[in-house]
């Protein structure tokens, strides 16, 4: 019965899904279409790309031109082909950063929230203690420390942003954790675990996505940042970050070709936060004013 | 009263206001008209949904964010609101008009002085100085008869209680002297010891100063204390307008008269038999929030046989849910055990076996913060099921229609959906099933049918009662309600600061010769009689005792 009733709901749902899409502001569906093909892009980076990521093809700096649309970078390779390959690893590795930082950070948050007490206590002075250092610094510390490979990369932005997440995800844990329905499930007898999973995630599901979007545009920032300085992602991999900062010299004889990955990071940036704003709209319940 | 003046104050015709919701516009006031002179109470009475409150903002020319006036006119003292521009009606709005909400204590501004928001508005339009509104303040709430008039204007809102609030809020509204001032179910929030106070209050206020009323409210009995006349709505649409005692003696309209028939639900008798053992056992319990805060019961002891309701009562604050927090563990107590069969139940819920909780279910106030909105109902029904009877597939699902079936609610209509595609009464249904579904012998209500409306509180009620019958549950039924109690309850608890009054059976503790405390309360429930409330205030005067609220 159960099993013969699902196909229903999941078509609902898909149809509920694009109906909302059909509805979606112009920004939202530019956002989309941005992120959509920052996707396809970093999925088929090998079949777009005209040449290796970090094969010398050229001499350096040469300029934009037939063979090499937009021209060499300081070592001989070609731009186009590492701005294609960077979508692949500064995107993707931003993105996984930012499920590390969500999973520590919202499980810990809700965790707090439904235990209290002295455990709540302990989690939100540690996290205090993290915030209190400035994220960039400390990150560029930590990576001095464990030297800068990606694994270790993703784990130390992760755990820095986790901090965030665990101070909105418990603050909007304490609101449902009040809540009747969830003494009535302590009551049945549900394990802490049970709680989390299946009695508050599902109510604090859209404020998390909402801030799950922010923070993946944070954490790509900083992981941009740190590239630029030299401590993220390390070369030959193509890095939109580091790319900047290898080109950087030619802004100065009036080539542009360094802005081209600093507007990439730029636009996707700009098209998840539309895609954030519309996501809040729709889950605010907010009636237009009229 | 000499000033009355003969031309219509306020008239509203043909209004027809929309309200948006579900993407669509849908008329939620339909074709009302009504009249107002100096002087004059109205009474708007509906259950919820029926357009009261639209209507009573409406009187100020005013609709809520995703409401409309599409229709008909308002005038007020021969000014028409619904097409006045912003600023003609904001001067008109605190001197002229005033409104009373529901919530006191959610309409102050918690950062100020009760006084200073009483000037506020003397100052804003011109009427006064801060000093002679001062002044003002403190002879009315003398004249209202608060505790310490000069001096309780310079409290904070939560330094004062509840009625006492809602009694600022009424001496608020009279800061500019206006000529109507509308009452939004101003005592629903309070206590029937507290809610008597502010009654009288607001009717002495209204008389002295000749101010015409709108008195919205769905208690009957509390309009008939009020009004002139009444006007009952239904989905926003006029029902019976007549005279308050024409409308009680003899209403016309069917729907009027089902409004009055409520409360004569009466439970079925139970036929306990004779039983050694009581089911609950609560001996000598003391409890508190923290360890250094005051005691919430004190040496509490009662007993709860096995299928016989026990309803207990009190005022707000008097321990009544702290005792359900105790019985189900989740407010460990200081002192004290909790027996049942005979057996002691461990003192926090963790402690205690699968079985255990099972046996003693909880049915909740508010039937929309008692079920998970992101579940389907089968899930908040057939989770008890799965992890207490270990039913899973076809004898799952039949277990399940089976319970819907039995709160009253069509299986293949209802498994399927959200709690927010469900009306209140139908989610508090919900609750009743999930309660069941454990196969409980013991069944808290912890103020089940005061969220909902009248009609659908009877429901509830009869619902519970023929549970009761079938399965042979036994229940502890908190309630501030005392027509409940009356209506429900084999035996009754009186609490009273976390001490037990009085306890025994309904007839015992309702039938005279009473313990005082049961007499104070029992002539606070407002009767369905325009002439209660002078009677009760009488009596009470005579036997000098006007402050029932701080014994």
């Amino acid at each position: 019965m159960i099993s013969k009733s699902e196909p229903s709901i999941v078509t609902s749902k898909t149809k509920y899904f694009f109906t909302e899409l059909m509805g979606a502001p112009l920004s939202a569906k530019i956002g989309i279409l941005i992120v959509v093909i920052y996707i396809f892009v970093a999925l088929f980076a090998p079949l777009l790309a005209p040449f290796g990521e970090s094969e010398l093809v050229g001499k350096k700096y040469q300029p934009w031109n037939n063979t090499f649309l937009l021209g060499t970078d300081n070592l001989g390779r070609d731009m186009l082909s590492r701005i294609l390959f960077g979508a692949r690893n500064t995107v993707g590795i931003a993105f996984l950063t930012t499920l590390v930082a969500f999973l520590i950070g919202g499980i810990c948050g809700i965790f707090a929230a439904v235990v209290g007490r002295w455990i709540d206590q302990v989690l939100c002075r540690i996290v205090d203690i993290l915030m209190a250092i400035p994220l960039l610094i400390f990150a560029m510390l930590l990576l001095s420390i464990f030297g800068t490979s990606i694994p270790s990369l993703i784990l130390i932005i992760g755990i820095l942003d986790a901090t965030r997440v665990f101070r909105i995800s418990r603050a909007v844990s304490l609101n449902i954790v009040v809540m009747d329905f969830i003494e009535a499930a302590k009551l049945q007898g549900e394990s802490l675990f049970r709680i989390t999973i299946r009695e508050i995630l599902p109510n604090i599901f859209s404020p998390l996505a909402a801030e799950f979007g922010l923070r993946f545009c944070y954490v790509f920032l900083t992981i941009s940042a740190l590239s630029f300085l030299g401590l993220g992602i390390q070369p030959p991999t193509a890095d939109w970050g580091s790319m900047v900062r290898a080109t950087a010299d030619l802004i100065t004889f009036g080539d542009y070709t360094p802005l081209i990955p600093a507007a990439a990071i730029a636009a996707l940036t700009v098209g998840v936060n539309f895609i954030v704003d519309w996501f809040l709209h729709i889950h605010s319940r907010l009636q237009d004013e009229l | 009263m000499s000033s009355k003046q003969n031309k219509t104050l306020l008239s509203i015709t043909d209004l027809c206001i929309d309200g948006f919701s579900n993407n669509r516009w849908h008329q939620i006031v339909k074709h009302v008209n009504l009249g107002l002179d100096h002087g004059d109470i109205l009474g708007l009475i509906g259950e919820s949904g029926a357009g009261k409150s639209t209507i009573g903002i409406a009187a100020m020319g005013y609709a809520k964010p995703g409401c409309r006036i599409t229709q008909g006119s308002i005038k007020f003292d021969n000014l028409e609101l619904t097409t006045a521009t912003e600023e003609e009606k904001r001067i008109l709005r605190g001197s002229r008009i005033a409104y009373v909400a529901q919530s006191a204590a959610a309409s102050f501004n918690p950062a100020h002085k009760l006084i200073d928001q009483f000037s506020e508005c003397v100052v804003q339009h011109g009427i006064g100085s801060r000093q002679q509104a001062y002044a003002d303040a403190k002879d009315l709430y003398n004249r209202i008869k608060m505790p310490d008039p000069n001096r309780i204007g310079f409290r904070y809102p939560h330094q004062v209680s509840g009625g006492q609030l809602q009694r600022a809020m009424t001496a608020m509204a009279l800061s500019c002297r206006p000529n109507l001032i509308i009452f939004d179910e101003p005592t629903t929030a309070l206590d029937v010891t507290t809610q008597i106070e502010v009654l009288s209050t607001i009717r002495d206020i209204v008389q002295q100063f000749n101010t015409a009323a709108i008195y919205i409210s769905h208690d009957l009995a509390i309009v008939a204390q009020m009004a002139d006349k009444i006007l009952v709505l239904r989905d926003g649409e006029p029902i019976e307008e007549a005279e308050t005692r024409t409308m009680i003696s003899n209403p016309k309209q069917k729907y009027t008269k089902s409004l009055w028939a409520v409360r004569s639900f009466q439970k079925s008798k139970t036929s306990l038999n004779p039983q050694t053992r009581p089911h609950i056992k609560v001996e000598r319990v003391t409890a508190a929030y923290t360890k250094s805060t005051d005691d919430v019961l004190i040496d509490v002891n009662f007993e709860i046989m096995q299928g016989e309701t026990v309803a207990i009562v009190g005022e707000s604050g008097s321990g009544k849910s702290t005792m359900a927090r105790v019985i189900t563990g989740l407010l460990p107590p200081k002192n004290g055990m909790v027996f049942y069969e005979g057996a002691q139940l461990p003192d926090d819920y963790r402690n205690r076996t699968a079985q255990q909780l099972q046996k003693i279910q909880m049915i909740y106030q508010m039937p929309d913060t008692a079920i998970n909105p992101r579940h389907k109902i089968r899930h908040i029904v057939g989770r008890q099921l799965s992890l207490h009877l270990d039913l899973e597939g076809d004898a799952k699902q039949r277990r399940l229609e089976d319970l819907m079936d039995m709160v009253d609610m069509t299986p293949t209509r209802y498994l399927d959906r959200y709690p927010e595609e469900l009306s209140g009464g139908q989610k508090q249904r919900v609750c009743i099933a999930r309660a069941l579904a454990a196969n409980p012998s013991f069944v808290i209500c912890d103020e089940v049918t005061s969220a909902l409306d009248k009609i659908i509180a009877e429901g509830i009620l009869r619902l519970l009662d023929r549970l009761q019958q079938e399965l042979k549950l036994a229940y502890m039924f908190i309630t501030h309600d005392l027509a409940t109690v009356k209506a429900i309850a084999d035996r009754v608890v009186v609490m009273r600061q976390g001490c037990i009054v009085e306890q025994g059976s309904r007839s015992e503790v309702f039938d005279p010769p009473y313990h005082e405390y049961t007499e104070l309360l029992l002539s606070s429930v407002p009767e369905m009689d325009p002439d209660w409330m002078d009677r009760v205030i009488a009596n009470r005067l005579q036997k000098n005792r006007m402050q029932p609220a701080k014994i």
